[in-house]
């Protein structure tokens, strides 16, 4: 698998003196889910949002498919879908003038069918017309999930997904996730939810004080006593 | 097209959202109309007198600017509170775009504010010689604060103390406008000849244009990191 649809090489990330990436290399495939864990502070947010365009880098190449950041920004934008700890939303309008808005926005035509077909993967079909600010947080949550999806980008970027989430919502996010893993997207998202996260990811990168402590492939781990023993060591 | 497109969504999307609760359009000419009623009473205007000629213009000015800068203010920490603007920044929209719409938005919503402040002023001090040769003025005026105003916002909503920083940046930078508005005012107030002021004219002219020209290229430095 030559093809990287995620590529990071030495990325550093400087806050004023303090380093919050060094020298963060990743590759994340075609078709490949991929988990960020670690404790709070690690550097998963920053990476998460330099690789959305969000935020730029210090040092280091990174590129989107073939698209280099952050000189092409404006062009890796159409092939990433974000979500991040914020819900990104208009609390005025309602679901579908926010959707409808970002297709406007992501120059997608056929506003309306799209805007549909994300609002069904998501379940909120039918809470179309609420204004967004009388959502719950779950509900708010599973409009910005139909957000990133769209515009179907060829990357996914998750910053803890499952927030706010119910059971049933989050099973339906893991069949996003599996969805976009059989059309070939690469999906990166972080989470301190390791049962679940564990559950759905082929591969899981350890961050810690800002550099990949760990890159566990699925098979390195059987269970979750397992990972969390390894889990244990490494933060040690 | 699809800059242009872009550019209406936002002001579509701006105004809708205002229009739902109308809380910062309720704000912004309530206080507009507080400013009028001071001045009012700081200065004892009295219907039809001459000093209305004389101070209308400043006093039409003051209004219009303190009231709009709660509206420039509000309309981009608005969005920064709610990461919505970083919502703005994933997608592949042109930053011009966002500017322009977000300042098209903006002079939309300062314009219906100073309608409403210049009905509320000729109600209050029913000046004897108001033409319409001043709304021209008021517009080309509205259209240079929005425009410097809408850059500025956004570098104040960067900042801890956003609702201070607004005003000690913007206002500054507008005293040739206001400076050039007020003139252009008072001289519609007293029906002189255009000629008369044609610098002051020129000078708001050429701020609009300086002001959106540079606020265009450097609105995607300020609200990206």
């Amino acid at each position: 698998m030559n093809e990287t649809l995620i590529a990071v090489e030495n990325l550093d990330k400087i806050f004023g003196a303090r380093y919050a990436l060094r020298g963060v290399s990743l590759r994340v495939h075609p078709g490949e889910i991929v988990a960020l864990v670690g404790p709070n502070g690690a550097g998963k947010t920053t990476l998460l949002r330099i690789l959305a365009t969000l935020s730029r880098p210090s040092a280091g190449a990174l590129s989107i498919g073939r698209i280099p950041l952050p000189q092409h920004a404006a062009s890796a934008r159409a092939a990433i879908g974000f979500v991040g700890h914020q819900t990104f939303l208009y609390d005025n309008l309602t679901a579908r003038e926010n959707l409808e808005f970002f297709a406007t926005m992501y120059h997608l035509p056929d506003v309306a069918a799209r805007v549909r077909d994300a609002a069904q993967r998501v379940g909120i079909e039918n809470r179309l017309n609420d204004l967004a600010r009388t959502l719950s947080r779950g509900l708010q949550q599973r409009v910005t999930l139909a957000r990133m999806l769209l515009h179907s980008p060829a990357v996914l970027l998750l910053d803890e997904p499952y927030t706010g989430l119910d059971q049933p919502s989050a099973n339906r996010l893991d069949e996003i996730f599996r969805v976009a893993q059989r059309e070939g997207r690469a999906v990166l998202f972080s989470t301190h939810d390791l049962e679940r996260g564990l559950a759905v990811c082929d591969r899981a990168l350890i961050l810690q004080n800002g550099r990949i402590a760990h890159d566990l492939p699925r098979g390195d781990w059987k269970t979750l006593a397992g990972f969390m023993e390894i889990y244990a060591r490494v933060l040690n | 097209m699809t800059f242009f497109s872009h550019i209406i969504a936002i002001i579509r999307k701006d105004l809708l959202a205002e229009l739902r609760t109308i809380e910062i359009s309720s704000a912004v000419i309530f206080f507009a109309l507080i400013v009028l009623v001071i001045f009012n009473f700081a200065f004892e205007l009295q219907v039809g007198s001459q000093e209305i000629q004389t101070l209308g213009p400043g006093v039409l000015w003051v209004a219009f600017a303190f009231s709009s800068m709660i509206g420039l203010g509000r309309s981009i920490s608005a969005e920064k509170d709610k990461g919505s603007l970083e919502g703005l920044l994933l997608t592949p929209v042109d930053r011009g775009a966002i500017y322009l719409g977000k300042v098209a938005s903006n002079f939309i919503f300062t314009s219906i504010m100073e309608a409403i402040t210049l009905v509320a002023f000729v109600i209050l001090f029913n000046p004897t010689s108001l033409s319409l040769a001043v709304i021209p003025y008021i517009i080309l005026g509205t259209l240079g604060l929005s425009a410097i105003g809408v850059l500025l916002a956004a570098v104040a909503a960067g900042t801890l103390i956003r609702e201070v920083m607004l005003p000690v940046l913007l206002f500054p930078v507008s005293i040739p406008l206001f400076s050039a508005g007020v003139n252009l005012t008072r001289n519609a107030f007293e029906s002189r000849p255009f000629s008369d002021d044609a610098g002051s004219f020129g000078l708001l002219v050429a701020f609009d244009v300086i002001f959106l020209v540079v606020a265009f290229l450097l609105f995607e430095y300020v609200v990206e990191e």
